[in-house]
């Protein structure tokens, strides 16, 4: 299991990936909206998508995680 | 008569250049550690050192062969430096009162010299045995600590950290002006693991709590990571040739190289101002050819900082990242180009800055971490550097991010603009719904209220107009991103003989 937290905080803007899709090292999986920027999250390596702990128009805070991979 | 005295010395000389037993020499070897003779030798020019005093330091001390540490004199790009380096194999490179000694003793020459000082740490710490006369005295180990922060600003100072540098120790690459740490050996720490489970009852591996990759990309005690010994000594060495012998010299100018070819500058920079890109890539294009040496590149990277040449001539660059948390200015983003800041103006290295900023971060979580005391001091810092300082405004520079950036009222020699520049206290999405958030609100018809704050953003975007802002001498100038090279290096000569004292005073109060 290897979770994908958020680097600052914002707003998620946009999820990128579904449960069950593989992502490779240096993809985005979520896009947040903060200080009127867009912040792409990337995965920093590959795997499965097995949970989606955001939706868009959440609030997250710098360290809560976003995705998790298997 | 004499050949038996020349025999004598001989034999000493071999037994001191040898080292402790070869136990600890293989020991060394298996975690890929070189000799500190061999370290010297490919520190420096061509494997000459010349001058080395104490070398008999305890050499009549019982089982010692010598102390454990080895003070030189030589040169390192032709440039004159001095440098002490722990030798592991004797008691693991510990300090004992001749170790102490040794070290304050180099620092001295070092100063009277008036040349860079080296520290080529492998230490244990100190040796508990020998406190009484090296730890509380007046030539004890603090005296090492004390001449490095007399000797801060005064000649460079240069960390290469091989292996532990414990407890007090770790104080001599927190005094340095680079620390560059090899990869799993290198570790600083206060208290050892096995100390903290001890007397704090955490368990944790060195690796976690003091190791190199850490303190490069966490702590920030660390500006490089070297994959191993070879590669951070050529790092210390390549480091020192942006660098004068001292505070009243400058550094030397080298012949111009073009920048590696790519996409142009217009190109990298997209026009939508939300939209993040690769600072990387403009520096590439804007540097000669291979010049650019990154001080802490893992660490808050959404701020660049690192040293380079235009047209030959040395440079220190302060560059948001917008690829990284959007550019945005944090706590550690602060700290590293406040740091990286006084360290290019005491030693006359010019300073460009290229901002493409949001501003600095908002919210609990950095209000809490004191964002205001830490930006308080990036601006300090950036005010009071009396180096040629130039403010690019690349795309955004918005609040207090054009203060951090240099802006206008900082004197900077000049603020110039790409054409694809934005200044303003925030960018016009929040500027609209700031000023006219209950308007909008009122607006029932969806419709309208687009049309409304489209109309808003036009007007706000039109009032902020890059060429609004240098009609009213606001900007000294608005240069196309394909000659910004070529501005740069014109203006870097103009500005080389600038010449002022900042303030008079003893010293500010830090907001650190």
């Amino acid at each position: 299991m290897k979770e994908i937290t958020a680097s600052m905080a914002g707003t998620v803007w946009q999820v990128l990936v579904a449960e069950g899709d593989t992502v490779s090292a240096g993809q985005s999986v979520i896009i947040l909206e903060s200080m009127k920027m867009e912040i792409p999250i990337d995965a920093s390596e590959e795997g499965t998508v097995a949970e989606l702990k955001v939706a868009s128009g959440d609030f997250v805070n710098e360290g809560d995680v976003l995705v998790v991979l298997k | 008569m004499t050949v038996k005295l020349d025999e004598r010395l001989k034999e000493n000389i071999e037994k001191i250049t040898a080292g402790g037993a070869s136990k600890y020499h293989e020991k060394n070897a298996a975690q890929n550690k070189m000799f500190v003779r061999e370290r010297l030798q490919l520190l420096f020019d061509s494997g000459e050192y010349s001058v080395e005093d104490a070398m008999f330091a305890n050499n009549q001390a019982g089982d010692l062969p010598a102390d454990g540490v080895v003070t030189a004199i030589g040169k390192v790009n032709g440039q004159t430096v001095c440098v002490m380096a722990n030798d592991s194999t004797v008691k693991a490179g510990s300090w004992g009162a001749r170790t102490v000694e040794k070290i304050i003793r180099i620092q001295e020459t070092a100063k009277k010299l008036k040349v860079p000082m080296l520290y080529l740490v492998d230490s244990a710490g100190a040796r508990i045995t020998d406190q009484i006369d090296m730890f509380p005295n007046r030539r004890g180990a603090g005296k090492i600590f004390y001449n490095q922060v007399k000797m801060s600003g005064m000649i460079p100072q240069v960390c290469i950290l091989f292996g532990p540098s414990a407890a007090g120790g770790a104080y001599i690459p927190a005094f340095c002006d680079i620390v560059i740490m090899v990869d799993q050996n290198a570790s600083m720490y206060l208290g050892s693991p096995r100390m903290a489970e001890k007397v704090i009852g955490e368990k944790v591996t060195l690796e976690e709590m003091g190791g190199a990759r850490m303190h490069c990309s966490v702590s920030g005690c660390g500006d490089f990571l070297a994959l191993d010994e070879k590669e951070a000594i050529s790092t210390a060495r390549n480091y020192l040739s942006y660098f004068p012998a001292n505070y009243k010299e400058k550094p030397e100018q080298t012949e111009s190289r073009d920048p590696i070819e790519g996409r142009q500058l217009e190109a990298i920079v997209p026009e939508n101002q939300n939209v993040p890109f690769d600072m990387y890539e403009f520096i590439d294009r804007l540097v000669d050819e291979g010049s650019f040496f990154e001080m802490k590149k893992l660490f808050a990277q959404e701020i660049v900082t690192g040293f380079a040449r235009i047209s030959g001539r040395v440079v220190g660059l302060v560059a948001n990242q917008p690829k990284v948390k959007g550019g945005v200015l944090f706590v550690d983003s602060a700290d590293k180009a406040a740091r990286f800041i006084t360290l290019c103006d005491a030693f006359s290295i010019p300073i460009i800055f290229l901002a493409d900023v949001p501003g600095f971060m908002i919210g609990t979580k950095v209000e809490r971490a004191g964002i205001i005391r830490h930006g308080a001091k990036l601006i300090a810092a950036m005010s009071d550097v009396t180096v040629p300082k130039i403010s690019v405004i690349v795309r955004k520079a918005y609040g207090a991010g054009l203060y951090a950036m240099a802006g206008p009222a900082f004197e900077p020699d000049c603020c110039i603009a790409l054409p694809t520049a934005q200044i303003a206290v925030m960018g016009p999405e929040a500027a609209v719904n700031a000023v006219y958030s209950n308007k909008i609100n009122e607006i029932e018809d969806p419709k309208e209220k687009i049309q409304f704050v489209q109309q808003k953003h036009q007007e706000y975007k039109e009032h902020i107009d890059i060429y609004k802002l240098a009609s009213e001498m606001i900007i000294d100038d608005i240069v196309p991103a394909s000659s910004l090279r070529e501005t740069l290096a014109g203006r870097l000569a103009f500005y080389e003989s600038k010449e002022m004292v900042f303030s008079e005073r003893k010293h500010p109060v830090y907001p650190v």
